[in-house]
């Protein structure tokens, strides 16, 4: 019953969203496959928006058109329009470097830079120059760190590598690193999936106090994570999808009867 | 085997497995037995290998080592009764060999060889013995009015006998001139500083030595980067279509390409369409750039490849271009296979020899290379071209010239391990 205080939490938090990603009639081939079927959906500023779904559903295909981190496959290839605050993302006249840094992402493996805890905060302001000078750069490294809740465990070891750190603690680094580059979105790719519960927590809490600075984006295929971080819950099914809506009504309330026999646990 | 598990059909339902029977203790042994078999084989071709190997080494060292040491034998030398024409301006000048040469100090050292030595005295001191009283008086001209004794190099026969080689009675003089103390052995570092020669007393490796490094330094500026860079290109940048698999193959054939067809190439293209100068280490390091791109293209990318792709995505993820994604991140850590790489490629430039002496690096040459287009030799090449001397001095001087080539070859290897640690990232 955990889950149904923190939807009401929740619920009084969804205060009017304004859109910050708008998605219409999106279609993602890999080949000849289609993986994502005309999907439409508005993401919000101040909310978390959290994406479920069974294994192979096209959720995480969907979050990687987002900040077009599916440009590196070769065949893969997208259809439709995604606007971020109104630019066409796909445009040709959109910088696709710069868009990943408005649009930072978080992966599913903790993936660490093998260089020290500080160059891995510090190189995405490093090579978007965002630092006037080293001091600058110091000031920007710590307060990403405070932000996402590491600062207390690594500020006397700053030099050691990002790599030596536990897997929680490594996912709150790349949290850090993508926070440190200013993004406007924040993409989360099962953030948590490869961490133990207590980790897991720290993760969820720090979602909780990224939210309304960041819009974030989290793909999860756990529901009772879904439910504890999101406002807004997309729910995926074979490449479609197929109902969107605040969290408390997907999780208590669901029109679709895909989405209920999901949500009770019938498949997935 | 039914003893041990009798079959579903015969007793209707499977038996517990009796662990302790004869037939499983019978395979237990023959499961030993084949780890022991096999830990056995493992070890005799490890000891194998390794005897070859010390074997090579023993062989090249006790045969080489004579070659870095030579005899010097003392020659008296009354310089003032010769009283040579020459001022001690002129020694000072750079023209001082000259004037030394034509003042006649050959003869007279010939003169002085045969005062000392008797009528066949001749026969016992080397060939360019006089260039050393040469030497001696240009570092010292006070000697040229006085009576000194001069250490000369020993001929080739004397040296010989020395070493308790060759005929008897030259082997008797040798005893006798070193029990009175006028024959001595000690390090040549005139081998080491001295270049080609047709008397093996006077030969020095350094001609060949600073030719294989000035080739080696042609080889790596170029192969390196464009062998690196074709790798990035190849892996992050080509399409993956028909061309490319064309490309892919031509490649690795291109490594298994026999050495001397790309000195043939070498010849074609430098020297005849290109008129590059001929013998020149610029060339050399050309034609075997060509050869060990191959090499290091195919472990540039195989290193590329086994950057983890967790990597690409997470720098892409913070907004780093291609280029930044290459060279923050994919290459520092696909550097150390990229250097591994490039040091078997130079390793195998370096004992090269087949294509060199097609682009005519084999011609006899005296003095070492002062620019990357001098005519020159490399180390491989004078060690074949020496081989084939008749004279006898000439074999230990051809192992000393090997130990020399495998002192390079460790030196080289050895600096590119130090490096590719250094590189080596921890996870």
């Amino acid at each position: 019953m955990n889950d149904l205080t923190a939807l009401a939490r929740n619920e009084t938090a969804a205060g009017p969203p304004a859109q910050k990603i708008s998605a219409r009639n999106v279609n993602v081939y890999y080949g000849d496959k289609k993986a994502i079927d005309d999907v439409s959906i508005d993401v919000d500023r101040e909310n978390v928006t959290a994406f479920i779904g069974p294994s192979g559903c096209g959720k995480s295909t969907f979050l990687r058109t987002l900040n077009r981190m599916n440009d590196t496959i070769p065949t893969a290839r997208v259809e439709g329009e995604i606007l971020l605050d109104g630019e066409d993302i796909y445009s040709p006249d959109m910088d696709v470097v710069q868009l990943r840094a408005r649009v930072g992402m978080v992966f599913q493996k903790p993936n660490p830079f093998p260089k020290s805890i500080f160059e891995n905060v510090a190189y995405g302001p490093r090579i978007h120059g965002l630092a006037r000078n080293k001091a600058d750069l110091g000031r920007i490294v710590e307060e990403s760190l405070k932000r996402a809740g590491l600062w207390d465990e690594v500020k006397d070891r700053l030099a050691d590598s990002g790599t030596a750190l536990s897997g929680g603690q490594q996912q709150r680094l790349c949290i850090a690193r993508a926070i440190a580059v200013d993004p406007e979105v924040i993409l989360m790719d099962e953030p948590a999936s490869a961490l133990d519960p207590i980790a897991t927590a720290k993760i969820e809490e720090l979602i909780h106090e990224l939210r309304g600075r960041y819009a974030i984006v989290i793909v999860t295929h756990n529901m009772q994570q879904a439910a504890r971080v999101s406002q807004r819950t997309a729910f995926f099914h074979l490449g479609q999808m197929v109902e969107y809506g605040a969290t408390s009504q997907i999780f208590t309330n669901p029109r679709q009867t895909r989405t209920k026999d999901y949500i009770t646990g019938r498949y997935g | 085997m039914s003893e041990a598990r009798p079959s579903i059909a015969e007793a209707g339902e499977r038996a517990p497995t009796d662990w302790r029977a004869a037939a499983m203790q019978r395979r237990l042994r023959r499961r030993y037995a084949s780890e022991r078999r096999f830990r056995l084989w493992g070890l005799a071709a490890v000891v194998i290998s390794a005897a070859f190997l010390a074997f090579l080494l023993f062989t090249m060292a006790a045969s080489g080592i004579g070659g870095f040491l030579r005899s010097e034998i003392a020659l008296p030398i009354d310089l003032k009764s010769a009283a040579l024409p020459v001022t001690p301006e002129q020694l000072r000048s750079r023209g001082a060999d000259f004037a030394l040469a034509s003042a006649g100090l050959e003869n007279f050292v010939g003169v002085a060889v045969v005062r000392a030595f008797g009528p066949e005295g001749g026969d016992l001191v080397a060939d360019n013995a006089w260039t050393f009283v040469r030497d001696a008086v240009k570092r010292d001209p006070s000697l040229l009015g006085q009576r000194v004794t001069i250490w000369v190099p020993a001929s080739s026969a004397l040296e010989a006998g020395a070493r308790g080689d060759g005929p008897a009675p030259m082997r008797a003089l040798a005893a006798r001139f070193k029990a009175s103390g006028m024959l001595a052995r000690g390090f040549d570092w005139a081998f080491l500083t001295g270049t080609d020669s047709t008397d093996p007393t006077a030969v020095g490796i350094w001609g060949g030595l600073k030719g294989s490094m000035f080739t080696m330094l042609v080889t790596l500026l170029i192969a390196f980067p464009v062998g690196v860079l074709s790798a990035i290109y190849l892996e992050e940048y080509a399409p993956r279509n028909r061309w490319t698999d064309l490309i892919e193959v031509s490649i690795n054939n291109l490594a298994a390409v026999p050495s001397i067809i790309f000195g043939l190439l070498g010849l074609a293209l430098f020297l005849n369409t290109l008129h590059l100068p001929r013998s020149a280490p610029l060339v050399g390091g050309l034609t075997l750039a060509l050869m060990i791109m191959p090499v290091i293209v195919i472990a540039s990318r195989n290193a590329i490849k086994a950057v983890p792709p967790s990597i690409r995505d997470a720098a892409l993820g913070v907004g780093a271009s291609k280029v930044q994604v290459i060279f923050h991140h994919i290459l520092p850590l696909a550097l150390p296979g990229v250097l591994t790489g490039t040091i078997i490629g130079m390793a195998r430039a370096l004992g090269e020899t087949a294509p060199l002496l097609l682009i005519g690096m084999r011609a006899f040459i005296v003095a070492a290379p002062d620019t990357l287009t001098d005519p020159a030799t490399v180390l491989p090449v004078q060690i074949f071209l020496w081989s084939d001397e008749v004279s006898r001095g000439f074999v230990e001087k051809t192992s000393a010239a090997i130990i020399v080539l495998l002192l390079f070859l460790l030196a080289m290897n050895g600096l590119a391990i130090y490096l590719r640690n250094r590189f080596e990232t921890r996870w």
